[in-house]
């Protein structure tokens, strides 16, 4: 496996140089990752290195398109998912800390009219690439506390992904996994949704607040940084004591 | 309308309301569950297949079968009266009432007699129309529209119904649920016995038989087509199944996806009217086959899989759009995600252009569609119509040239990111580890505003990804 | 609005269908006595009573204990008549004019029929109208008793749609009875016997073929 990053002589991190990488990845951190909670592109970064892969960063990355998309504006999307494939041609995978835009490259692009055959079946969730490319369940994690598990609708519905953070996170050490009744309802981001019809996203983000506190969980778990703003923006109105974390950071916890 | 109804907010804020629905939709969800688990039900997987390529051959082909099912309807002593809308069914009624000297119908419940306003129309013309199904019959008596699919009166207390029962029935104060079931059987029974002409529903429409199928839990269907001399059904065109070999699927199917039953309490399958030698049922039977805008979702071949639907309910069950805010909350009756699909195709995107957006696109519903309708694929088919149509009417010009900005600066990474450090200059820092409580003025607009309103805001990082990343 | 159908899909008229998709039609296919035995459970998960008797003669003892006394309504069927229900005291049977049978059937207590077919998976009652079975016995009174032969049970729905595709043909009314009459529709708290009976029974004869 990894051994420990180490500072090469460019600047860069590294796997220490005598160990062969498994592979190398692309990681795709998402527009709101870059700019709100860049925490989680490292936490990730530092993840697939500990599981031996090389990590890539193409600079020019911005975003994926969905926000356009999910409003109607193809033309604008298709314009914003042409840089996507321009930036990432030629990588081997392409990991991304989010369900939703994993998702609308991976289902959506096709709908733009766009050809890709360069990114077909690379383009994977984060967790999706731990579990079944990586094929690692443990990652030698530590996080002491109970924790909920939100799945992420585009995630749970789209990508098929279920057990797979579940099974990641049962295996971190100290950490409790216990299941909410809403488990699988929509937090109520949706994306524009959210600010188009604030009421509703509101109502729905604190009925989930409501299923988390009867778990009686400290911390609530996501693979998407647009569901934990959600969550953790009703969370701290409400005044609440409890934490999101995304899948990524927990992982990468010692 | 062109914005979401203001009453959203009320219904929101009304606890009792919100807790009415959602375990009301809670209960129905988790009943629906437990009947298609694998050690309730094989397959259910195949059979939500099965059932959306036997609808797609259906109304793929429905000129088909609509004729077939006219010629059998025929053969069987009945007819098929083709409507074009609410006035053809209108004219139709009234007019087989007065030849008969017909004054009192009872009805069964029919979501499409609902969409063409049936009832009114007929009260115009001093016919009384009653509602028998005990959910319709109080809705009507409170002359509501229905809530839900399936559980019309959801939103209703057995105190509201009281209150009801004594002022528009005149009887004592009741408030025991039993009791007021009771009351509402022994009016209707009498109804039923007197009524002249029975309308109904249909869930399915077999083509190869010339058959209504009625599907219900009360009773009222089969009394609304069994007492009266006359059944008329109504039923809209897309309602067509090709074989009655097809039932066991799509009743399977059906019961399940609604209300978790494997078989409701009564499936009718009608073929005419009473045979020569039968003893009762009615001695005439007509099925009127309604349009009123369907052939205009026909054309699309793109959307046209929304007239699949069967009218289960589950879609609406398992919104969590719906669970906020309610049947009534939608501008037409059909609610919840079949209700945001086909309202648009049939009033035209922009009567109520908020709707395809009132959608979080968490794609519960596709999920559990017994007929799998990719409900989420067609809202943004919708969305983008609706921009479209907006950008030709001259409207929404702001948040056309805010994505044209947001797509110039995504092709321009290093603008990007200088956009990125200037927002992150600019916004509110509150204390670390804190996040936005209070906009600056100036910051309170839109979307910002919005989001505000209800949640909280991280403030932008100091250090973007990109930063950070380098400094590796 | 033909024209405007076609129109839509794009065909013309007389233009054939497209070859339709497979009937999918499984049946569990049970035995004889598996039939009886899912039939008996199901019909009395839907709260339902029934009553397991070895013979004809039986079954009417088993009907007019259930009658109680009161007045019934039986239909023509010619089992009911083996069974001797149609000598019951308080039985009124043979009727042939709907009038006739509506007025009786609204003082009835109990409507007593047989059944054309039973379904084990679902614990459902099939009767077809005709001049043996009358519509409104199984509706009107406010208890319904069916006596039926155990060989009347079939699996499933899929085995009887198997063995009759065309139940059109066969009658005007066939009905599939799947428990007492119910509502949730008042805060969706269960109540049985709305406008259908709320009571259900099936006397089911075995043994005597």
């Amino acid at each position: 496996m990894g051994g420990a990053p180490v500072r090469h002589p460019d600047g860069g991190r590294g796997i220490e140089s005598n160990f062969m990488p498994k592979g190398r990845v692309s990681i795709f951190v998402t527009c709101i990752v870059d700019q709100v909670f860049p925490k989680v592109g490292l936490a990730m970064a530092e993840v697939l290195e500990h599981a031996g892969y090389e990590v890539d960063f193409p600079r020019a990355q911005t975003c994926c398109g969905q926000p356009a998309f999910n409003s109607g504006y193809r033309d604008e999307a298709r314009q914003v998912a042409r840089h996507f494939l321009d930036v990432f041609q030629g990588a081997e995978y392409i990991v991304v800390p989010s369900g939703s835009c994993a998702a609308m490259i991976s289902h959506h692009f096709a709908d733009l009219g766009l050809s890709t055959q360069n990114i077909e079946g690379r383009t994977l969730e984060f967790s999706e690439f731990l579990t079944n490319v990586a094929k690692v369940d443990d990652v030698g994690a530590r996080y002491n506390a109970t924790v909920t598990y939100h799945d992420s609708c585009h995630a749970l519905r789209e990508l098929k992904i279920k057990d797979g953070p579940r099974r990641l996170l049962a295996n971190v050490k100290g950490l409790t996994l216990r299941e909410m009744d809403a488990a699988e309802e929509c937090c109520g981001f949706g994306g524009t949704f959210s600010v188009k019809f604030p009421e509703i996203s509101g109502a729905m983000a604190r009925t989930k607040i409501d299923s988390i506190l009867k778990t009686e969980a400290t911390t609530v778990v996501s693979i998407d940084s647009s569901c934990l703003m959600q969550l953790e923006g009703a969370i701290r109105r409400a005044g609440l004591p409890i934490r999101t974390m995304h899948l990524a950071e927990i992982l990468a916890s010692r | 309308m062109s914005t979401a109804p203001e009453k959203i907010k009320d219904t929101i804020a009304n606890a009792d309301l919100q807790k009415a629905i959602y375990t009301a939709t809670g209960r129905l969800m988790s009943h629906r569950a437990a009947s298609i688990a694998p050690d309730a039900l094989d397959g259910y997987q195949e059979l939500r297949t099965a059932a959306h390529e036997i609808k797609r051959h259906a109304i793929e082909n429905l000129d088909y079968y609509l004729e077939q099912f006219e010629r059998n309807v025929a053969s069987h002593g009945g007819k098929a009266v083709f409507c074009a809308d609410a006035n053809d069914v209108a004219d139709f009624v009234l007019d087989l009432a007065k030849k008969r000297g017909a004054h009192l119908i009872v009805k069964s419940k029919s979501m499409t007699t609902e969409e063409i306003d049936l009832n009114e129309r007929l009260e115009h013309h001093n016919l009384e129309s009653v509602e028998t199904d005990l959910g319709e019959y109080i809705l009507q008596l409170a002359h509501q529209r229905p809530y839900h699919i399936v559980a019309p009166a959801l939103h209703m207390t057995r105190y509201e119904v009281a209150d009801l029962f004594t002022e528009r029935l005149g009887t004592e104060r009741e408030v025991v649920i039993e009791k007021q079931t009771k009351i509402a059987r022994s009016v209707l029974r009498e109804k039923f016995l007197a009524a002249d002409i029975g309308i109904s529903g249909a869930n399915f429409l077999v083509a190869d038989s010339g058959a209504v199928v009625v599907v219900e839990n009360e009773g009222n269907a089969r009394l609304t087509t069994s007492a009266p001399k006359i059944h008329i059904a109504i039923a809209g065109i897309e309602k067509l199944i090709p074989r009655a070999q097809d039932l066991p699927l799509f009743l399977k199917l059906l019961g399940r996806s609604a209300t978790g039953q494997a078989m409701t309490v009564y499936t009718s399958f009608l073929a005419g009217p009473r045979r020569e030698d039968e003893i009762d049922g009615p001695d005439e039977f007509y099925v009127v086959l309604l349009d009123n805008g369907r052939t205009k979702l026909l054309a699309d071949p793109m959307k046209r899989e929304s007239l699949f639907c069967i009218r289960c309910g589950a879609c609406l069950n398992h919104c969590p759009v719906y669970r906020k805010i309610g049947g009534h909350n939608y501008p037409w009756i059909y609610s919840g995600p079949i209700g945001k699909i086909i309202t648009p195709q049939f009033h035209g995107v922009m009567h109520d252009p908020w709707l395809p957006f009132a959608s979080s696109l968490c794609g519960a519903c596709a999920e559990v569609c017994p007929v799998k309708i990719d409900i989420p694929k067609l809202l943004l088919q919708l969305r983008t119509e609706v921009v479209e149509a907006k950008s030709q009417e001259g409207q929404g010009g702001s948040e056309r040239r805010g994505f044209r900005m947001y797509a110039w600066l995504m092709r321009h990474p290093k603008l990007f990111r200088i956009f990125g450090k200037i927002g992150a200059k600019f916004s509110p820092h509150p204390r670390e580890g804190a996040w936005i409580r209070r906009l600056p003025r100036f910051m309170r607009v839109g979307p910002l505003r919005n989001w505000i309103a209800q949640r909280d805001l991280p403030p932008p990082a100091k250090k973007s990804f990109h930063d950070l990343w380098r400094k590796r | 609005m033909m024209n405007r159908v076609r129109a839509a899909l794009g065909r013309t008229a007389g233009q054939p269908p497209t070859p339709p998709p497979p009937v999918t039609l499984r049946t569990r296919n049970l035995n004889a006595s598996e039939r009886v035995e899912v039939f008996v459970q199901q019909f009395e998960k839907l709260n339902g009573k029934v009553v397991r008797v070895r013979s004809r003669s039986d079954a009417g003892t088993a009907v007019r204990d259930l009658m109680n006394g009161q007045m019934a309504v039986a239909s023509n069927s010619p089992f009911l008549h083996e069974c001797g229900v149609a000598n019951l005291a308080g039985v009124r049977t043979g009727f042939t004019s709907r009038d006739e049978l509506r007025a009786a059937c609204a003082e009835a207590a109990f409507g007593i029929t047989s059944a054309d077919h039973a379904l084990a998976e679902t614990g459902t009652l099939v009767l077809i109208s005709s001049p043996r079975e009358a519509r409104l016995i199984s509706l009107l009174p406010p208890a319904h008793i069916a006596v039926i032969a155990a060989s009347t049970i079939l699996s499933d729905l899929d085995e009887l749609l198997k063995r009759s595709p065309e139940p059109a043909k066969v009658s005007s009314s066939t009905v599939f009875i799947t428990g007492p009459s119910r509502t949730a529709d008042i805060e969706q708290i269960l109540v049985r016997g709305v406008h259908g009976p709320g009571e259900i029974h099936a006397v089911i004869v075995e043994g005597e073929e």
